[in-house]
């Protein structure tokens, strides 16, 4: 079960840059550490994060293995309209999860 | 290395012989005080840039980061990155790299921006193969590319996986 | 090779005459959050980037869900009398029905098999975990209220027993770095007072969320002592001693360490 917190604000003026935060459950296997037989343990990270609001893509990211385990993000969009912001994240074999939270702008 | 205890300083050298005995039985076991094995050598950081960036010369300036200078242990270290930008439709931030001078994979994260972006900030956390200074590099809407590095020292992990 | 000089040289100072048992070296008990850097401590406190919130969530949604075999665990603690607030302070404790001590997890699995028709589920599985993590939340703030008398007095003693007892290749009890040391730094990391109160908690050098249990079996691990299995009696009895070790201390969970 793949999760995320998201934090949106509820509503914000049209105009107002507004800040939008991620924490992904995840825990980001780097490929690089062994378990106690020497086995290398798989990579498993997730690769892609994108942020879609209002038609647009507005925000994306690409992780490679220095993200660390349940990768938390920061960024921030412009309040254009009232409606709905999808987050999409997937993992580097294409498995693909989304959230979305809504906003009302003023 | 500091000394943890200071009455140890006055044991006596039998202290030598029991040191050598658990150094002996202590080769197996045991999670790195690293995200990163100490074997996994570290990429070069200069080619990754070039990889995500293409051969465009870096400036200095307009980039801005912040981490702890002195992070707990190297599994996550905050880390937010700033660049001097009105985000407008004529002058704004694309991309923003984050690179590691001494991780096994040197391209740490990508960020893609654009106008509607407002301000021109992302804030992460990283895995970092000790003391080191990271790099962050962004390109603007006219291809000029930007950056500036900043050391976080990271100190060890407990001894072991205590 | 460094990193075992630093403990040995701590396993030469523990050579002294043992504190007389029971003496905790403390006299009020300092949370392990008070021995972080400040950064860590920034972690722990937002109850967003926190990470032990994303296994919080997922307890609160468990809990929510109705079993196959019966009710969820909301239909009957969702406030009113079975209210679960303030309830993991006083844990472990003794069970009415078996006279046993129980820790939460085994307190959850009760309730899974008695009043679900639920098998139990493992200890340190994702799921029990979380469900750890959802009740232990309902707690954060109250202090610790541990009872040791009565029934709960063998399973005291025991853990008592255990803490002060030397172990593993360094010859080490928990006493030793606990409440002889604390405060005193090993190698970049600073030894706490060894309180369960931020339990179950986000580690960052696990990467991920684990029991006090798991906790213990890094300490045991550490001294080159074989540690007990998450959920062992041993460790049961253990946990009530260092619960009422820490009587009075707010609870934390979810903490984050490093
Ligand atoms: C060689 C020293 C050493 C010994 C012996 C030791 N520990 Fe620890 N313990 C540590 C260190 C270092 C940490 C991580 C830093 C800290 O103290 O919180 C730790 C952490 C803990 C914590 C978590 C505290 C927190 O707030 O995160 C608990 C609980 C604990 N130990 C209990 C025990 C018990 C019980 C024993 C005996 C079975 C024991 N320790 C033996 C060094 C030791
Ligand atoms: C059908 C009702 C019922 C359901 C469902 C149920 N419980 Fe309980 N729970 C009880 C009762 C009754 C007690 C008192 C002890 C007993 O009788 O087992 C209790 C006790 C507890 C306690 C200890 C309370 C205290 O004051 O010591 C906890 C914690 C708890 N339950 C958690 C859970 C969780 C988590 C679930 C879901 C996995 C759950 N319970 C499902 C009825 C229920």
């Amino acid at each position: 079960m793949a999760s995320i917190r998201l934090s949106v604000p509820d509503t914000a003026a049209k105009g107002e840059v507004i800040e939008i935060k991620a924490l992904i459950r995840h825990p980001m296997e780097s490929g690089f550490r062994r378990d106690s037989r020497g086995e290398t343990i798989p990579r498993d990270i997730i690769t892609r994060f994108e942020c879609e609001y209002d038609g647009q893509t507005v925000f994306a990211a690409d992780f490679h293995p220095s993200v660390s385990a349940n990768p938390f993000l920061t960024f921030y969009t412009t309040a254009t309209v009232s409606g709905t912001l999808t987050f999409r994240w997937t993992d580097q074999t294409g498995r693909t999860w989304s959230e979305s939270a809504e906003i009302r702008v003023t | 290395m500091s000394l943890p205890i200071s009455r140890s300083l006055k044991a006596d050298t039998s202290g030598l012989t029991r040191r050598g005995l658990l150094a002996a039985g202590a080769g197996t076991v045991f999670v790195s005080a690293f995200p990163f094995p100490a074997g996994a050598a570290p990429e070069d950081m200069k080619a990754a840039i070039r990889k995500a960036f293409g051969k465009g010369e870096l400036r200095d300036g307009r980039v801005s980061i912040n981490t702890p200078p002195i992070a707990e242990n190297g599994y996550s270290v905050p880390i937010t990155v700033r660049v001097e930008s009105p985000m407008s439709e004529g002058d704004h931030v694309r991309e923003i790299g984050l690179f590691s001078p001494r991780n096994p994979v040197a391209h740490i994260a990508h960020y893609y921006l654009g106008p509607r972006a407002g301000r021109a900030e992302i804030a992460t956390r990283i895995r970092m193969a000790g003391t080191q200074d990271v790099m962050a590099v962004a390109k603007m809407n006219d291809g000029t590319l930007w950056s500036a590095a900043r050391e976080t020292v990271v100190t060890l992990a407990a001894c072991v996986v205590l | 090779m460094r990193r075992l000089g630093a403990l040995a040289l701590l396993a030469l100072s523990a050579c002294g005459p043992d504190m007389a048992k029971g003496e905790t070296g403390f006299e009020t008990p300092q949370s392990g959050s008070a021995f972080l850097k400040p950064d860590t401590r920034a972690l722990q406190s937002d109850d967003f980037a926190n990470p032990g919130f994303l296994w919080v969530d997922r307890g609160e949604a468990l809990f929510a869900r109705a079993s196959e075999g019966g009710p969820a665990c909301a239909s009957c603690h969702d406030g009113g009398e079975h209210t679960l607030e303030g309830v993991a302070a006083r844990y472990p404790a003794i069970d009415d029905q078996t006279g046993e001590l129980f820790n939460l997890e085994r307190r959850i699995n009760a309730c899974r098999s008695r009043h679900q028709g639920e098998p139990p589920l493992e200890h340190e599985s994702e799921a029990l975990l979380s469900l750890t993590a959802y009740v232990a939340h309902l707690s954060r703030g109250v202090a610790i209220d541990v009872e040791t008398g009565g029934a709960a007095r063998p399973y005291y003693e025991a853990g008592r027993e255990y803490f002060f007892t030397r172990r593993g290749q360094f010859n080490l009890s928990c006493h030793h770095c606990h409440d002889r040391n604390w405060g005193q730094s090993l190698r970049g990391d600073t030894i706490s007072q060894g309180h369960p109160n931020g339990f179950p908690a986000y580690r960052l050098e696990w990467e991920s969320f684990g029991s006090l249990h798991r906790r213990l079996r890094d300490c045991d691990t550490g001294v080159r002592a074989a540690p007990y299995p998450a959920g062992s009696d041993t460790y049961v009895a253990l946990e009530l001693y260092l619960a009422a070790r820490a009587n009075g201390l707010a609870m934390e969970s979810p903490g984050v360490r490093r």
